[in-house]
């Protein structure tokens, strides 16, 4: 996949040692980035049919390291660490995930005769959006709301933990931690000298060494 | 011993974190378990915090409890959303109901601080006649308050919290300038200043509890933008740095990582104290009077839990209102892109706002809502555009590109007050095995109707400004109130107007749940407000004999 790279150069994790980090972030930063790669909840079948819906969802360009989005979320389920609700119709979120994967090869085998992870792209969008559309074979759901799965689990899960890692805020030119230094020039338009420079059409060699200077 | 906030408590052997000086302490009074103390307070936010500390400045022995940590920002608050939710209440809540509820970030807290320690600091007034909204709008229920006196406790409470606001500010009556002078908008709240103006709306910089200025160990805000998981300079005015080291200072003592399980009552039906969890086991706590400051969750599920065979239904509800009347306010949004780079995530999210829609009452629905302008970090932003716009895929990044551009209008509508929305006990069980709340919400009619002229209204607005790309977030929800409404007879409320509960006279409540109608504005100061003069009633009742203990 290509795409134009709107912060070219720009590396938030550069400003590590700056003022716009404090101990505490260094350390909850350091502990994100060394998430374990292997599943310790999951099993393994689970994991695989979890890193191919993880590929769907967030689709991550091949000329970086990706995000292991699925490692987040197996952490969540093996912290167990809760969102503060849950719907009612829901089981707990550990039994959520278990089901909802086993409901998602369940239902690659049953139309396409294939584990999830093993089918083609667009046969892999086309079960997550019945899931979210609710046009899920109810029969390998085992009474669980697939709709209600995909929007507070699939979606919300997998994409917060894209969004709180540092590759994600140097694609969407976020200027990421920020404290005790914070921001001085508030305005439209006005750039801190810590903040990443936006590239137009033809200045992206430009661009690039200033990001580069972003600290 | 571990310095996890987290697993153990700091405030023991007499002292209390200094949470203005990297590894300080400050000396804290310790009461003995046995030996009733004046007051426990439980829950140390918005409503318990100014409580803890007036009671403690008036003479009493007050203790506060709180379920969460006792943080120090200083050194525990990283510049991360993730990491930071450590602040909000993660244990289990069960949500059904037509429209459930998003629990979490926007609605509570688990810190000493409660959820000031993360709320974005808008501090604003009801509008006087919300007071009487029965008598003189037709809709909800009065309250039995008089919005002159609570004018005069919402002056005290900017002072307590050093508000940053408007020299003059073109809503309701007349009132004194802010303490500090308003912060400098941003780019996402010129555009704002822009719109109302271009539909002819007035516009204010928003009031709200970040000094723009120093003040004692607090520094000015340096516009960090995370305001809403935790603010680590202490520029924040949240109770954590406000009204409890007062309460410290004045003898009171906090219990951190103190979870109330239940109020005992004794023969006579008298409040006697409180059993709670704190390393690891059970306590009890005697007192002379017990207040309730948890919030319109887990106050209702904690007098549902307290359930004796004399009072089978839970305590104060013998009027059976205990857990309804749940209210929430709707926080729908519209957003657009603007050619200019905003960067929309420097300083507090929300710098200016119009009340037009709270004064102004030529509109077809009950009810009031302002609008602010938003900045929403990256977690938060994506769990719009993939919760509401429902994206993802290559297109949830292709469109999550255009952060810093982005802009948007956010509303706090009034939703009105149901006795069938409520929270209720589930057959679940949480980690000290207490039964978790089950929490239950629907939208009327009339919300619905408001909803769609907010949406309207912000779109007509950010349409004037040139915005493009423009899409409505449609369901989301915030703020919390009721459950344990305030009123002038025991039948159809839990507290009377001095939150002092009909059915047990040393019993109290003091928080959002007592709110009968919830206006389109935060609570938190009408909270603060509440507890101050709470306060002052408590002890002018007990000089005047009408409050013995």
């Amino acid at each position: 996949m290509t795409e134009r790279n709107r912060y070219p150069g720009y590396d938030v994790l550069a400003k590590r040692h700056s003022l716009s980090w404090n101990d505490a972030t260094r350390k909850v930063m350091d502990a994100r980035l060394g998430v374990p790669r292997e599943p310790r909840f999951l099993r393994q079948m689970e994991w695989d049919t979890l890193v191919a819906i993880c590929e769907r969802i967030i689709p991550q360009p091949q000329n970086r390291p990706p995000i292991p989005l699925a490692a987040y979320i197996d952490q969540k389920l093996q912290n167990d660490a809760r969102n503060g609700f849950r719907n009612a119709a829901l089981p707990p979120q550990r039994e959520a995930w278990k089901k909802g994967l086993a409901a998602f090869e369940a239902e690659a085998c049953l139309r396409y005769e294939h584990s999830f992870h093993n089918l083609k792209e667009r046969q892999q969008d086309e079960l997550l959006h019945r899931a979210e559309t609710g046009q899920s074979d109810a029969s390998v759901w085992s009474g669980m709301d697939a709709s209600l799965f995909f929007s507070e689990h699939v979606m919300s899960d997998i994409i917060a933990a894209y969004y709180a890692h540092p590759t994600s805020w140097n694609e969407i030119g976020f200027g990421g931690p920020a404290g005790p230094r914070g921001y001085v020039r508030m305005q439209n338009g006005r750039r801190d000298p810590w903040e990443p420079v936006e590239a137009g059409p033809g200045d992206e060699t430009r661009v690039r060494r200033e990001n580069q200077r972003v600290r | 011993m571990s310095d996890d906030p987290l697993i153990t408590p700091r405030a023991v052997h007499g002292r209390a974190p200094d949470v203005f000086h990297p590894g300080g302490w400050v000396p804290m009074k310790e009461y003995p378990l046995r030996e009733p103390v004046d007051f426990v307070v439980i829950g140390t936010g918005a409503g318990g915090g100014p409580l803890i500390a007036r009671l403690a400045e008036y003479g009493y022995s007050v203790i506060g409890f709180d379920a969460g940590p006792y943080f120090r920002p200083l050194e525990d608050f990283a510049s991360d959303e993730a990491s930071q939710s450590q602040l909000f209440w993660t244990d289990e809540r069960l949500v059904d109901g037509a429209n459930p509820l998003k629990m979490g970030a926007n609605n509570s807290g688990r810190a000493v601080g409660g959820s000031t320690v993360h709320y974005a600091m808008v501090s604003l007034r009801f509008r006087p006649e919300w007071f009487r909204s029965r008598t003189l709008l037709g809709y909800g229920t009065d309250w039995p308050l008089d919005w002159r006196e609570m004018w005069r406790y919402y002056v005290q409470a900017e002072r307590d919290l050093s508000i940053a606001g408007p020299v003059s500010y073109p809503w309701g009556p007349k009132r004194p300038r802010y303490p500090y002078r308003a912060h400098e908008i941003n780019g996402a709240a010129e555009v704002l200043a822009r719109g109302a103006e271009a539909m002819g709306y007035k516009w204010a910089e928003t009031p709200l509890a970040t000094v723009s200025a120093p003040r004692g160990d607090s520094p000015s805000c340096v516009y960090r933008g995370f305001c809403r998981v935790g603010c680590s300079t202490n520029a924040k005015q949240s109770q954590l740095v406000t009204y409890i080291p007062r309460a410290l200072a004045a003898g009171a003592e906090i219990r951190d990582l103190a979870m109330v399980g239940r109020i005992e009552v004794d023969a006579a039906g008298r409040a006697c104290g409180v059993h709670y969890h704190r390393n690891g086991a059970w306590h009890f706590q005697a007192a002379r009077n017990v207040i309730v400051a948890g919030y319109a969750i887990e106050t209702p599920r904690l007098l549902l839990n307290s359930a004796t065979d004399r009072f089978r239904d839970g305590l104060a509800n013998s009027s059976g209102l205990v857990g309804r009347y749940l209210m929430t306010q709707s926080n729908q949004a519209v957003y657009g892109v603007m050619d200019e780079m905003v960067r929309w995530n420097k300083g507090p999210p929300s710098l200016t706002i119009t009340e037009h829609w709270n004064y102004d009452d030529r509109k077809d629905f009950h009810g009031g809502y302002c609008w602010m302008a938003q900045g929403p970090l990256p977690v938060e932003w994506s769990a719009a555009m993939s919760g509401s716009r429902k994206l993802w895929g290559a297109r949830l990044r292709e469109k999550m590109a255009d952060y810093n551009h982005q802009v948007g209008l956010k509303m706090v509508g009034e939703m009105l007050p149901h006795p069938d929305n409520r929270v209720s006990l589930a057959n679940e069980k949480d980690r000290y095995g207490l039964p978790v709340a089950r929490v239950t919400y629907s939208w009327h009619d009339n919300d619905k109707a408001m909803i769609q002229h907010a949406l309207g209204e912000m779109q007509r607005s950010l349409e004037l400004v040139g915005a493009k790309d423009i899409w409505r977030q449609e369901n989301d929800t915030n703020h919390l109130a009721g459950t344990a409404r305030m009123g002038n007879d025991r039948k159809s409320s839990v507290v009377n107007a001095d939150c002092r509960s009909w059915d047990i006279p040393n019993l109290w409540i003091c928080d959002g749940s007592v709110f009968p109608t919830t206006g389109g504005v935060n609570p938190s100061l009408t909270i603060t407000a509440i507890a101050l003069r709470t306060a002052d009633r408590i002890q002018m009742l007990q000089q005047t004999g009408q409050l013995n203990f």
